[in-house]
């Protein structure tokens, strides 16, 4: 291995390698017992989890060792040129900072739990294997992205968890419908993709390099602030961030992404892949500074975007789609936080979504899980996954029932619970600095998502059972197996807040734990804001400091989910095979109908694009062309067997008239 | 009268002529042993003509001519034995049937 | 004179021999034209002052060659008139005109070399022996000097044809 460069002595990274090493070869070890045995199924749930769990223990000893002794700036370990060509040099380069650590600690803490509680759901599958290696993988690939020092190194770990995210989408390929939506989620991905390596060329032209540290210290002084080209780079870094965090507008692969394995979306469409986005701006917070109107656009599209999902997740029967809206919308506020320059509370969101977005799906998953156990036996085919076949599981699934309340009230934001730190200090920036629009709309959100999570409950776990009288008795609780990662993760959601605490609370330390964590990695960007003559104020737009507004968005919380609760749970729930609702909720419920335009505006032009390009082009011309020269071939060898008749007489002609052209040619 | 008909000339034209004829015969006839008939014939042209040069060029001329008589002996043998060994086959000469190298 | 008017002789029984055995339409009649032809042309080689090779002509060529076919068509039963042996027009004509241009090639040949003249020296010398002997012994010096090995091989030559024509011509073993 590598010895690090460092900038200062200190904080020095342990075994860096070993932490991409271990999801690889777990990948790999899997990936060979699906191709050799795959119904022996000790082997991956020996591999596939422990893989992880020790990438994290590595990953625990360099948190250790960073918090005793916090760089300034990041720790570098090289381990290879991979492309040195004149003036482009990109190394595979590993950043140890305090954003990358926090990323990784994320990343391989919830993955570690969500590996052990995929032991107990994918148990019957028969693709058991060949699912951790995938996720394994995925793994690897997404520590290459939070690690890479370089936009090139994260641009592959981007494209890898893409590649891993449709292979997850898909994994139950025989049914069209998911592959489709695997294919669906890529597709998409790729149109952002393509505006990620716009923003890399761009980036290379006027720095010379791609890697972080380079660019990010000599951006301030080569580019202008405000100027043509910072805003061009980081809208097409946004660009990328649509795409990978689902975000208007191309926020549509997420819900079909639902296909896919529980586990997968606990880990991948609500916890990792999807924050990749956040994390790039984060990462970049240099350059948006320097862009406000790229920032502006950064959020209000987060906004708006939280706002549209939340609305069509009111009206969503599919419990996993409720969670995946709820997911856009939750990443929305991500992106309205670092779109105003609150990177810090973008972080602290992306970190206590993680918790209790993946305690939400799997907990969904401990009922599909139920459901799917309780309809199988009784030779039933409905969807497990509506909630219009749910009701009353509180009594069946006790434990599950808690630990979804618990992460319900984290992300309603209800005090002291995790989400209301990191979700509180979102609203609060927003208004601190000044935008009153934003500010309304993040405390609208917060109240819909209140609203909704309430109604997810009360379907699946309150009011009378509707999975009917043969199948009732068949549900119950999921096993340990599965059950503990729900309590972990719970108990995340509780604390998971604890590290910042705004002062202005009363009642409460203060801490602000992680806003100097991440301060050394934010200070560049934060230096550019207050040039520009950005600050926080310390007054909402309507006036009132912070601890009023936080009391008072917590009470509205509370209320709204008390009076949803009253609401719903004594009202009938229509079946599950009812036609649609009309009116508003019908367009909530057909989610803006933004599929069927996307349909009509651009797959469908693009399709009879492809076809006639294949028909004029491929078939016509150079099918035209390669059949033409063969015909043509063989009609000249059609001529020359003209010549063959097998008489000697004719060939003595041809002799005679030879010698004659001969003589001729000779004599004149 | 004149005495300067000059009999190189002369026998050179005849052996062209003889030549042409020869070539003309070959391709005009369909039997083959007349085909064959009209091949010796253009040998002799040559052979006139070789001579003819030899009064100028040198004897060897002559000895050449030697050498193509005896070749042409054995040529016209081992033809007209084919020729025999195709008529078992074909019952004819005619080499317009006998398409043998035709698939 | 003398020698003119005979070569006028010989050189028209050639050309009307040889003109006759293509026409004819009976394959001995042909031959017969051939022969004649062949006479003709013996005639000529001594006008040539190619005394032995004259011999040699009426010898080998009239005598065994022509005589051989002979033998063939009488074997093959050919000696009938057949008259879709020859071609039709087309056939002809494009005979004709094939032959008209190997004439006029080789004419224009002949016209436009420089060829040597009657009376070197040499020739003289050798031409100017008596016949019988001498004109024999004029070849046979060159022949059974340089022209050793080619003698020799042509022998060979001779055998390896006898051998062939007997293998091809016999009758196949039941």
């Amino acid at each position: 291995m590598v010895a690090p460069l460092q900038a200062e002595p200190g904080f020095a990274p342990v075994l860096p390698a070993l932490i991409l090493l271990l999801p690889l070869l777990g990948a790999v070890v899997n990936g060979v017992a699906a191709f050799t045995a795959p119904e022996r199924k000790a082997i991956p749930t020996l591999v596939g989890p422990a893989a992880i769990i020790g990438a994290f223990v590595v990953v625990l000893l360099n948190f250790i060792g960073m918090v005793a002794d916090p760089p300034e700036a990041a720790a570098i370990v090289s381990f290879w040129q991979w492309m040195p060509s004149g003036d482009l040099q990109v190394g595979v380069d590993l950043g140890f900072d305090q954003l990358s650590m926090l990323m990784m600690l994320v990343v391989t803490g919830v993955s570690s739990v969500i590996h052990v509680y995929s032991i107990g759901y994918m148990r019957e599958d028969p693709g058991y294997a060949k699912y951790f290696a995938y996720l394994n993988l995925f793994v690897f690939f997404m520590l290459v992205l939070v690690m890479a020092a370089n936009f090139a190194l994260m641009f592959v770990g981007w494209e890898g968890v893409g590649l891993c995210s449709y292979l997850l989408i898909g994994f139950w390929y025989q049914n069209p419908e998911y592959s489709s939506a695997g294919k669906k989620a890529f597709i998409v991905n790729r149109i952002g993709d393509f505006g990620f390596l716009v923003a890399m060329f761009l980036v290379f032209v006027h720095f010379g390099t791609l890697d972080f540290v380079a660019v990010f210290e000599a951006a301030p002084t080569t580019l202008t602030v405000g100027g043509g080209v910072v805003t061009a780079i980081t809208l097409f870094l946004f660009l990328g961030c649509t795409g990978k965090s689902a975000q208007i507008p191309l926020h549509v692969w997420l819900p079909d992404a639902m296909a896919g394995p529980t586990p997968v979306s606990a880990l991948i469409h609500a916890a990792t892949m999807v924050t990749a986005g956040v994390y790039l701006v984060a990462r970049s917070s240099v350059l948006f500074a320097m862009a406000p109107v790229s920032q502006a656009i950064v959020a209000s599209v987060g906004a708006a975007t939280a706002l549209l999902a939340a609305s069509i997740a009111v009206q969503q029967y599919d419990i996993k789609k409720v969670l995946a809206y709820s997911t856009v919308s939750q990443l929305g506020y991500m992106f309205l936080a670092v779109g105003i320059g609150a990177f810090t509370a973008g972080v602290f969101h992306l970190m206590t979504h993680a918790f209790f977005k993946a305690l939400l799906f799997l907990g969904a998953g401990a009922v599909i899980h139920a459901m799917h156990h309780a309809l199988h036996e009784t030779g039933r085919h409905e969807d497990p996954n509506d909630m219009r076949n749910h009701g009353g599981l509180r009594s069946k699934m006790p434990i599950t029932w808690i630990t979804m309340w618990i992460a319900t009230l984290a992300i309603s934001g209800v005090v002291p619970l995790a989400g209301f730190f990191s979700k509180d200090e979102i609203i609060w920036y927003a208004g601190a600095y000044g935008y009153a629009i934003l500010w309304g709309v993040a405390l609208v959100v917060a109240l819909l998502t209140a609203g909704y999570m309430t109604r997810l409950m009360v379907l699946t776990f309150h009011g009378d059972n509707r999975t009917g009288d043969d199948a009732e008795p068949h549900l119950h609780e999921v096993p340990k197996v599965m059950w503990i990662p729900l309590a972990i993760l719970a108990l995340l959601s509780v604390v998971g807040g604890w590290v910042q605490i705004p002062e202005a609370l009363p009642g409460l330390p203060s801490m602000h734990a992680l806003h100097d964590w991440l301060e050394p990695v934010f200070h560049p960007a934060v230096v550019v804001m207050e040039a520009r003559g950005v600050h926080a104020a310390h007054a909402s737009p309507v006036g009132g400091g912070e601890a009023l507004w936080a009391g008072i968005s917590t009470m509205l919380a509370i209320v709204v989910i008390l009076l949803t609760f009253r609401a719903l749970v004594r009202r009938r729930v229509p079946a599950a095979d009812a036609p649609a609702p009309e009116g508003l909720a019908g367009i909530l419920y057909n989610r803006w109908y933004i599929d069927e335009l996307y349909d009509r505006l651009v797959v469908r032009p693009s399709l009879a694009l492809w076809r006639g390009c294949w028909r004029l082009v491929d078939v016509g011309l150079i099918d035209g062309t390669v059949n033409g020269l063969a015909g043509g071939a063989r009609m000249i060898g059609w001529f020359g067997s003209l010549t063959q008749t097998g008489r000697v007489v004719s060939y003595l002609f041809f002799f005679v008239t030879g010698a004659l052209i001969i003589l001729g040619t000779i004599l004149w | 009268m004149e005495t300067g008909i000059d009999f190189e000339t002369g026998a050179l034209l005849l052996g062209a002529f003889l030549f042409a004829v020869g070539a003309a015969g070959v391709l005009v006839r369909r039997n083959a042993i007349l085909m064959f008939m009209c091949i010796e014939l253009m040998l002799n042209a040559v052979n006139l003509t070789l001579i003819a040069f030899s009064r100028s060029a040198g004897i060897e001329g002559q000895v050449l001519v030697f050498f193509v008589m005896a070749v042409a002996a054995a040529e016209a043998a081992v033809g007209l034995a084919i020729i025999i060994a195709v008529f078992r086959h074909y019952e004819l000469v005619d080499v317009d049937r006998v398409s043998l190298l035709k698939w | 004179m003398i020698a003119e008017f005979f070569f006028l002789l010989f050189v028209v029984m050639a050309a009307a021999g040889a003109v006759m055995m293509v026409a004819s339409r009976n394959p001995v009649a042909s031959l017969m034209f051939l022969v004649l032809t062949l006479f003709a042309l013996a005639g000529l080689f001594v006008l040539l002052d190619a005394h032995f090779l004259a011999a040699v002509q009426v010898i080998v060529y009239a005598g065994a060659i022509m005589v051989l076919f002979l033998f063939v068509i009488m074997l093959l039963n050919l000696g009938h008139d057949s008259d879709s042996d020859v071609r039709g027009l087309a056939g002809r004509a494009t005979a004709l005109v094939l032959g008209a241009g190997l004439f006029a090639a080789a004419g224009t040949a002949l016209r436009a070399g420089e060829w040597i003249g009657a009376g070197t020296p040499a020739v003289e010398a050798a031409t100017a022996a008596p016949p019988s002997r001498g004109a024999v012994q004029v070849i046979a010096d060159p022949l059974f000097r340089e022209y050793m090995v080619p003698f020799e091989v042509t022998s060979l030559l001779l055998l390896v044809a006898v051998v062939g024509a007997i293998v091809l011509a016999r009758r196949q073993a039941p």
